[in-house]
């Protein structure tokens, strides 16, 4: 009796629509990989939180429907830059509207600027906006005063930008959530500039420039976002709403998709790849993504501070036989470190699984068949691709060298502060782009790049990098950076492994959705359709 | 989180003694008669050589195979059984049966090895509390209710990541929160034994108390712990498997049954014998283990088996 | 039998404050923090985070701020979302609460009948057939039910969703998951139970005497052999609430489990510290509930404890 009162009650509730439904009301369900710990742009940090944000908000320019390398007009109708690419002008169209009404303006900008910048308020990619002259001073706390920043509200629909140095690509970078303006009133109603708890962010409070509302925010449940009535190209956004579903477990995300509830997923289990590929093939995707899975190496720890250890290692691996039958997902084996995804970059060097090679490499640093190496030590993070992968790679070195090689396995947090710390000789990492160029996979490396975490430090190479950040022309700066990852090929401070595919799946009726190598989409042009 | 032991009433309950005085200098033969009454269980007598097979298999059969458990041939993953494997090979190509056994080693090996630790320090813990009464039992046993209520993940992965992640790690850890329920246990036993008539009966006819402890009380108290103990097994082989859930098990490339079997369980739907061999080797001990168990008490306890 | 309960009551409390103590320290003494990101940020700014979250104070002054800022029921904020660790206990603690309510009433629904059952119809088939479905319910891991339940039920005949926590239905197959293994062992327990009973000499008087089986079972029997389950069902609440952990991520249950693991492997300090309270004050409150029970049942049972 008990129990059927209760069943009553609970079934109460209606759940988002099945797939199906979804398609006839127009109504995206997206798997979305985790919950977003935060919809402030300010304060985002990953690529679940920036699926979200970029439906909720928009930036001076857009992500492109189809091109990453092309800079689509957002809230700046279009721009203007100055002869040398420091000094950028963008003139923002005058219907812009924020979600409840008021008008998008240029100091919308300037006070999202000021707020990322603040650092009292501790945003974690800050570092984005120190290509704005006198950023950096302003954000290390030197600088009191934000008006000494690069960033002026000429009127209330002209923003101009200031940089350090030239950059013909900026439109391209303004685009990432960092550069996103903010509300005002919203912010200062809920805490202020620096409140970091995400009250604004609330679904009653939240106030957004995008072509969606945030509607429902269930956590750990799902994401509901509707149409927005105030967005200024609203007439060409088709879907009504989206449903974000935070489903963390692969495999139940499959079960989902499966069942009907999806129309697309986040990702996809390796080990069902091939059995998708026979069943579902119309269902599987798998696009190049723009990233380098790859060993870091420590190279104060010898034996690995000996060059011809790092490149025994490297030749060592059988990249082939690791894309096709380990990873399962078509990565590619890559053959440098940046991704051969740049149509006017060509990466110097190219590596080749040469196992004489590496055991003549490995003889001649003193370690004869082997003898006297002490156990390289791979490190990774609890995952089971990682695992998957480390113990190939470890059988490969084991079999070609004759090397005892250790797995070891930590949780995350750990992971990161040992990787941070130097406290590793061999580390699983892995590193996407933030934007499509390859300055954006080689600037780490310098010598005081906080993500550098090897060790490594060659002068040469800072020089390099240092001029291609400042190179006039696009031709001379490819050129520089090709120069710059010569230099890191030959010295071997990380190994690269393959190159990032994106696997999911999704339902021929998603329409407009276009492969991406960094996976961003203007969902104001996405729609659903029966065939 | 931890599946609590089973602590059925007649944990608590004793065996009776016969109160004749020459029986009494001898100590009671228990043991030989505990030993012909599990002979008569044939569940039991069947469940204790299925577990020594299943030790022979894991322990000695790695000898036995071709292959190592790490040996990987890329070109023969997510094989189907085959005269080659006969158990198929997993997402590396490497052999089933050979992973199967060494799995086995290890789940078998935790499990013992934890509960031996957990054995021996709850044993102490408990009899002394016991033994001790009065305010230091009771703060004993306070001790004891903390450390139950402490959530175990978090005490598994602190003292996981603050030491190198070893087998012999995992062990200790295990056991070291096993042995809770062990104490409760022991220094129930003692506490009801220390009352019971015979133990009087052997204080006034002036025996001494290391005669009293050593023919009397820890006879009767071991027979608690040895099924407890078979009971603990396979829970710590559960236990064991749950970890390997969370990626705090064993360090691959050493398998265990726990990880072999989240493995299968992952690819249900193409490879079902990944998961199939495996769990039914664990179910198989499992159960042998607790019906061993089982037997072990009904032996021990001659009331309960009439027939 | 009041001045019983008050006293256990204020050891429950001393109980919960050294489980919070506990908790505290040792999770900000584990290696990793709570703000290592892939992504190095300046020095600076993890220091205005750190700021932020008190976190740079030393720890006992963080310590008695944690214990002021509790006094006043607030929980502190987390680091990870942008709800206080309040609004996360109170959104997530019904969920699990209902999924182990509709586990525990499946497990009593199916464990407490087979249990009966078997123990009334000892050593024959179906004694044993129960008993061996009971074993497998224990020796397979939830993490192997739930997919396999989810497969078949959501995915091939599709009767139920796959995942989530909306509609009515949605309860069945994560409480089925969940409330499979504890039916196995309330059957075991019961029939274990039940036997002790019916070994009993006042049980045999009672069927000499003429007194018909069902009346033996039912009114004689059943108040003594439910003894065991009574003690069981403490930790099986506590457990089956917060070691939903697995079900809850299988079919995405936003449960108190889930968050409770996650915090303890993102170091999420306040969630961390908030999840432990909970899970102690419910163990504590269940065990003293228990108690308070079998002391009610049996008055001998007072004077042992209060020693």
């Amino acid at each position: 009796m008990l129990g059927a009162v209760l069943l009553l009650i609970t079934g109460c509730h209606e759940g988002p629509p099945g797939a199906d439904e979804g398609v006839q009301q127009g109504i995206l369900l997206l798997g979305n990989g985790a919950e977003p710990r935060t919809l402030d742009p300010h304060l985002a940090t990953g690529t679940v939180e920036n699926h979200v944000i970029s439906a909720l908000m928009e930036g001076l320019t857009n992500y492109h429907l189809t091109d990453e390398t092309l800079a689509e007009p957002g809230v700046a109708e279009r721009w203007k830059r100055n002869e040398d690419a420091t000094e950028w002008t963008f003139y923002l169209r005058s219907d812009a509207r924020w979600s409840n009404g008021d008008p998008v303006t240029a100091r919308d900008f300037v006070y999202g600027f000021e707020r990322m910048l603040t650092p009292a308020l501790g945003a974690e990619y800050a570092e984005m906006l120190h290509v704005v002259k006198g950023a950096a001073a302003f954000h290390a706390g030197e600088v009191d005063d934000f008006s000494a920043v690069g960033v002026e509200a000429i009127d209330d629909h002209t923003l101009r930008i200031s940089l350090v140095g030239p950059n013909p690509q900026f439109p391209l970078m303004v685009n990432h959530y960092s550069w996103f303006p903010v509300h005002r009133p919203t912010i200062e109603a809920h805490g202020g500039l620096l409140a970091r708890g995400g009250e604004w962010t609330q679904v009653d409070n939240f106030v957004g420039n995008g072509p969606f509302v945030l509607a429902e925010w269930k956590p750990n449940q799902f994401i509901r976002i509707e149409k927005s009535p105030t967005y200024w190209d609203r007439e060409i956004v088709r879907l009504n709403g989206i449903v974000f579903y935070p489903a963390q477990d692969e495999n139940t995300e499959l079960r989902m998709f499966q069942s009907g509830r999806l129309h697309y997923t986040y990702s996809v289990p390796t080990n069902e790849i091939a059995h998708l590929q026979r069943r579902q093939s119309e269902h599987l995707h798998i696009d190049p993504f723009m990233g380098v899975y790859f060993y870091r190496v420590n190279v104060t720890r010898p034996p690995l501070d000996d060059v011809r250890v790092r490149e025994a290692l490297a030749c060592a691996i059988d990249r082939r036989l690791l894309a096709e039958r380990v990873t399962q997902g078509n990565e590619i084996a890559a053959s440098s470190y940046v991704p051969d995804m740049f149509p006017d970059y060509e990466s110097p060097v190219q590596l080749e699984y040469d196992p004489e090679r590496a055991r003549r490499l490995l003889a001649e640093a003193g370690y004869l068949n082997g003898k006297g190496i002490p156990p390289i030590e791979i490190l990774f993070n609890t995952m089971d691709a990682h695992r998957k992968v480390a113990e190939a790679i470890g059988a490969m070195w084991r079999e070609t060298l004759n090397i005892e090689v250790r797995l070891l396995n930590k949780e995350w947090r750990v992971y990161l502060d040992d990787q941070t710390n130097l406290n590793f000789m061999v580390s699983r990492s892995g590193w996407i782009a933030d934007y499509p160029d390859p300055m954006s996979f080689l600037d780490l490396y310098t010598t005081d790049n906080g993500n550098n975490n090897t060790g490594w430090s060659n002068s040469d190479y800072d020089r390099a990098i240092d001029r291609a950040r400042r190179a006039l022309t696009a031709e001379e700066r490819l050129q520089l950076l090709e120069e710059a990852e010569a230099i890191l090929m030959a010295d071997l401070p990380v190994i690269p492994i393959y190159w990032y595919t994106r696997k999911y799946l999704k339902d021929p009726r998603l329409k407009n959705w276009f492969p991406k190598p960094l996976d961003n989409r203007p969902y104001k042009y996405i729609y659903l359709e029966n065939d | 989180m931890i599946p609590p032991i089973q602590v059925s009433a007649s944990e608590s309950r004793l065996p009776v003694v016969n109160l004749d005085p020459a029986q009494l200098e001898e100590g009671s033969s228990l043991w030989a008669d505990a030993w012909h009454r599990l002979k008569k269980n044939r569940l039991a007598l069947l469940s204790f050589w299925i577990v020594v097979f299943m030790g022979v298999f894991c322990f000695v059969g790695p000898f036995l195979s071709p292959y190592s458990y790490i040996d990987q041939d890329l070109m023969r993953t997510l094989e189907s059984p085959s005269w080659a494997h006969p158990f198929g090979t997993d997402d590396l190509g490497r052999d089933q049966l050979t992973r199967l056994m060494v799995g086995g080693r290890v789940s078998l090996g935790v499990g013992i090895i934890a509960t031996v630790v957990s054995l021996m320090i709850g044993v102490v813990f408990g009899a002394v509390a016991a033994y001790l009464g009065g305010k230091i039992d009771n703060a004993m046993m306070r001790f004891v209710d903390v450390l139950y209520a402490l959530p175990f993940t978090i005490f598994v992965i602190l003292l996981m990541t603050i030491f190198e992640r070893s087998i012999l790690l995992l062990f200790v850890v295990i056991g070291a929160v096993e042995w809770l329920t062990m104490a409760r246990i022991v220094r129930g036993q003692v506490q009801a034994l220390r009352r019971q008539e015979f133990v009087e009966a052997a204080i006034s006819l002036g025996l001494s108390t290391r005669r009293i402890l050593l023919r009397h009380i820890i006879p009767n108290v071991l027979g608690v712990v040895v099924v407890f103990a078979t009971l603990t097994v396979p829970a710590v082989i559960l236990l064991e498997s749950f970890l390997s859930f969370l990626g705090l098990g064993v360090q691959a490339p050493l398998p265990s049954w726990g990880s072999l079997i989240k493995l299968g369980s992952d690819n249900i739907q193409q490879f079902p014998h990944l998961l199939i061999v495996p769990s039914f080797f664990f179910s198989l001990t499992l159960f042998a283990l607790n019906f061993l168990g089982d037997g072990l008490r009904d032996a021990l306890d001659p009331k309960s088996s009439r027939d | 039998m009041f001045k019983f309960i008050l006293f256990r009551l204020f050891q429950s409390v001393v109980v919960v404050f050294a489980i919070l103590t506990l908790t505290f320290f040792m999770v900000r003494l584990t290696p990793g923090g709570p703000f290592s990101a892939e992504r190095r940020m300046p020095a600076y700014i993890l220091e205005r985070i750190n700021a932020y979250y008190g976190l740079d104070q030393p720890l006992f002054k963080q310590f008695g701020n944690y214990l002021g800022n509790l006094l006043r029921g607030d929980l502190g904020p987390t680091f990870t979302e942008t709800r206080t660790v309040n609004e996360i206990i109170a959104a997530t603690f019904p969920v699990s609460a209902e999924l182990g309510l509709w586990a525990l009433l499946i497990a009593l629904i199916l464990g407490l009948p087979v249990g009966i059952l078997a123990a009334a119809k000892r050593n024959s088939v179906i004694d044993y057939g129960t008993m061996s479905a009971a074993m497998v319910g224990i020796c397979l891991p939830t993490f192997v039910m739930g997919p396999i339940l989810a497969l078949i039920f959501g995915v091939w005949l599709r009767w139920f969703n796959v995942s989530g926590w909306f509609t009515a239905a949605d309860r069945v197959l994560p409480a089925l998951t969940l409330g499979l293994v504890y039916a196995a062992y309330f059957a075991r327990i019961t029939r274990g139970g039940m036997l002790e009973i019916l070994n009993q000499d006042f049980i045999r008087t009672a069927e000499a005497k003429g007194v018909s089986s069902r009346n033996i079972l039912l009114k004689h029997a059943l108040k003594g052999g439910l003894l065991p389950m009574v003690s069981f069902m403490g930790p099986a609440i506590a457990g089956i609430i917060s070691g939903s952990f697995v079900v809850e991520t299988i079919f995405q249950v936003p449960g108190i489990g889930r968050q409770f693991v996650s915090a303890a492997f993102d170091r999420d300090y306040f969630l961390v510290q908030g999840t432990v309270l909970v899970y102690a004050i419910l163990i504590t409150l269940a065990n003293l509930g228990v108690d308070i029970i079998q002391v009610m049942l049996n008055p001998r049972l007072r004077f042992e404890d209060s020693q």
